[in-house]
């Protein structure tokens, strides 16, 4: 209903107004994804609500609405830059002689970060992800786990989940700014994000100006990037200047920044150690039951390995890992000779496998990450660790690449 | 309310008509409003006072007081005087206007806006109101982006000035009194050349060149024939020897626009507070000087600069006059008196003799 007489009101948008055209992207409008204001997720931040709800009531010729929106945002954070162009624009527009996003006044080259900031704020809530959709990212959580990041880059948008019995269920969501060069950080210096799933490792304050009040750094490169080469360090989830309310989309040196105020609103549901943050490039929005479905497919796989180890018979355990699996300690086929070696050994094996967490690996086609606690028990040997592997779909088949234990 | 404003309309139209058979606080407002037109601002004002003393509510009288102390810089005693009149007479667009004009040359820009808005409110098709708004939101969406690119022009940024609106029911004459409205609404294009506002500071002295000598014609001032420009800011401060050149430029171009009896030209060479001889009404002097002007066949005039003093935005220059016309030939020695408004020099006031 609501949504059916937005898009009918932006049918009939006034064409004079030609301001703010980029934030209605005919995509948007074309493939359904629309989601009005107010039937998409809540606004997690109040100064944003105003800002977006001023640039459509602008693009609406709504101007007095729309002023007294951008008031309110500029009242409050007098240092949101967008805010104030957005005010320009619409005192222009009602002086008389509208621009388009401060055009005539500004140089082009200075207005286009504030463009793709304000193009990023408004699909936020004009496209976002339907509001019960999962990330496909996210598939299990770990009881010590009560909270989990996702950042899509491709939207320059932050998403905390809760951990409800494993699932992740959508709490709010931030805009952020992310490399200055995009995304898949490789090299010390690129001045990009790297794509991966990370952990809070700490949590800092009283830093320099530069970082705002507070900073958590992320555990990049992690296991896997190590194994990819890649290289570099200092990845921060962290705030703003003081002056600088927020920074255009590609504005850092690959950290992922966000506003003050939204940084304490995060802090909230920061825990160092617990808490996961995945960053990809591009957020597969799974509905339910296809949630469910690529869940459950992996887990069955990851069951198979567990009760063929169970089973003693190694070659159905070998079964389970890649062609090109290394492990930690030598070639595939030394270990495999090992593992033959050992399980002969055994009168009986049980693995018990808690605390697990699973991600759809970002930036890598069908690759799984799992970490848990392992409890294996056995005839002649009881060991926990801590173990992380990573799966790949083989032929359709899940299978092992790598497998590490993990402090 | 209708009753009120009717007796304002009165009110302004007995001025307007210049009716002499009036009661003495009718007179008291009628010298003030024609003290007030020659630039005579603490008279004026000391009459305008000795009128609301009779007549404290009239509309008029403070609408002149407002204009008065607006012109002597007294702005926070403007603002209550025009306050006061949106109060008691909410109708009015015109005092909301020059309350919008003391709130922006405050750079108070909000509630100028806030102002126009009322008076635009009370009178949507109020044109000074609406450029003047337009002209607001303009500057404050220029501030806004000077913030959005956290660009520091605090001092390059020219201050908006807006039109004073110098008639009290102005809008309401929009339909009868075109050629006065259309001064106001052209205001703001001029003020990038209006002078300051300053009350003269000498006495006035009589003019008399040759051809000025004849009595002005009796003339009652009218209320507004001629918005005059905004107080502007004092020019920037230019190096003297530059001033001096721009000095004799201006004067040069004045004799200039004299001998080509460009009558326009030459009137344009004086600041709208320019000091009237005789204590005419400015228009009285326009009349006289265009017909002084364009009645002889030919003129030339020659003005050779005897001597320039530049005090900042203002200069003293002695000149040796030579006015030749078919019908008449002097020599004279003047001393004017120019200010510097904008880019340009303005004559502020005219005597003979060295």
């Amino acid at each position: 209903m609501k949504r059916a007489a937005l898009l009918r009101r932006l049918g009939r948008l006034a064409p004079r107004v030609a301001v703010v055209a980029f934030a209605l992207s005919a995509t948007a409008l074309a493939d359904g994804s629309l989601f009005p204001l107010g039937d998409g997720p809540a606004f997690g931040n109040q100064v944003e609500a105003s800002v977006v709800r001023a640039i459509v009531e602008l693009r609406e010729s709504a101007l007095n609405r729309a002023l007294a929106e951008i008031n309110k945002a500029v009242a409050d954070r007098p240092n949101f830059r967008l805010a104030q162009l957005v005010k320009g624009d619409i005192l222009m527009a009602q002086a008389g002689r509208p621009v388009a996003f401060a055009s005539a006044a500004l140089p082009a080259a200075s207005l286009a970060p504030l463009q793709d900031e304000a193009r990023a704020r408004v699909q936020r809530y004009l496209d976002a992800p339907p509001a019960d959709a999962l990330p496909g990212a996210v598939l299990e959580l770990a009881p010590s786990q009560p909270y989990a990041i996702v950042v899509d880059t491709s939207r320059s948008r932050l998403y905390v989940y809760a951990n409800e019995l494993g699932r992740p269920r959508y709490v709010t969501d931030f805009y952020i700014s992310l490399g200055r060069f995009g995304v898949e950080k490789a090299r010390e210096g690129d001045q990009k994000t790297p794509i991966g799933v990370y952990m809070v490792v700490a949590d800092r304050e009283k830093l320099p100006d530069f970082y705002g009040p507070r900073a958590f750094p992320l555990s990049y490169p992690n296991d896997w990037d190590r194994m990819q080469g890649r290289k570099g360090h200092g990845i921060w989830l962290h705030g703003t200047p003081p002056g600088t309310y927020s920074r255009p989309p590609w504005a850092t040196d690959g950290c992922v920044v966000l506003a003050n105020d939204d940084l304490a609103r995060l802090s909230k549901y920061v825990d160092v150690s617990h808490t996961p943050v995945v960053i990809g490039a591009s957020i597969r929005w799974r509905d339910r039951r296809a949630w469910e479905a690529d869940r459950a497919a992996f887990l069955a796989a990851f069951d198979g390995w567990k009760k063929a180890w169970e089973s003693r018979d190694t070659d159905r355990y070998l079964a389970n890992y890649s062609g090109r699996f290394r492990s930690e300690s030598g070639g595939f086929a030394a270990w495999k000779a090992r593992k033959r070696h050992v399980n002969a050994g055994k009168a009986w094996v049980k693995v018990a496998v808690d605390d697990m967490s699973l991600f759809a690996y970002p930036g890598e086609k069908d690759m799984m990450m799992v970490t848990f606690r392992q409890d294996y028990r056995s005839s002649n040997l009881s060991k926990v660790t801590r173990k992380r592997q990573y799966w790949v779909r083989e032929d359709g088949a899940w299978r092992i690449l790598a497998e590490s234990v993990v402090s | 309310m209708m009753a009120r404003l009717a007796a304002g309309l009165a009110a302004a139209w007995l001025v307007l008509a210049g009716a002499t058979a009036l009661a003495a606080p009718a007179d008291d407002l009628r010298d003030a409003q024609k003290l007030y037109n020659q630039g005579k601002l603490q008279p004026a004002l000391d009459k305008v006072d000795a009128f609301l003393k009779a007549q404290p509510r009239d509309p008029q009288g403070r609408f002149l007081k407002g204009l008065v102390l607006t012109e002597q810089k007294r702005t926070q005693e403007a603002i209550q005087v025009f306050t006061g009149l949106t109060e008691d007479f909410p109708e009015l667009p015109e005092p909301y206007n020059n309350l919008a004009v003391l709130y922006a040359s405050q750079g108070n820009y909000e509630k100028a806006k806030s102002a126009l808005e009322l008076a635009i409110h009370t009178h949507p098709t109020y044109a000074t109101a609406h450029e003047n708004l337009g002209d607001i939101y303009a500057e404050l969406a220029s501030r806004a982006y000077d913030r959005a690119l956290q660009l520091d022009k605090n001092n390059t940024t020219a201050q908006v000035k807006l039109a004073m609106v110098k008639d009290l029911f102005s809008a309401q004459k929009v339909a009868s009194r075109a050629q006065a409205v259309k001064p106001e609404t052209e205001a703001p294009k001029a003020t990038n050349k209006a002078p300051p506002a300053e009350t003269p500071k000498a006495p006035s002295a009589t003019s008399k060149t040759p051809e000025a000598a004849s009595a002005p014609p009796k003339q009652v001032a009218k209320v507004e024939t001629r918005a005059a420009p905004e107080p502007a800011k004092a020019a920037a401060k230019a190096p003297e020897g530059d001033a001096k050149s721009e000095v004799a430029a201006a004067i040069a171009d004045w004799a200039r626009a004299w001998s080509g009896k460009d009558v326009k030209g030459y009137l344009a060479h004086y600041a709208p507070d320019f000091e009237l001889p005789g204590g005419e009404s400015r228009a009285a002097w326009e009349k006289q000087r265009e017909e002084r002007i364009s009645r002889p066949k030919s003129i030339d005039v020659q003005a050779k600069v005897l001597s320039t003093q530049v005090n900042g935005s203002e200069a003293t220059v002695k000149i040796r006059q030579s006015y030749r016309s078919d019908t008449l030939k002097s020599h004279t020695t003047k001393t004017l008196r120019l200010e510097k408004a904008g880019e340009r020099w303005l004559i502020k006031q005219e005597r003979t003799g060295g």
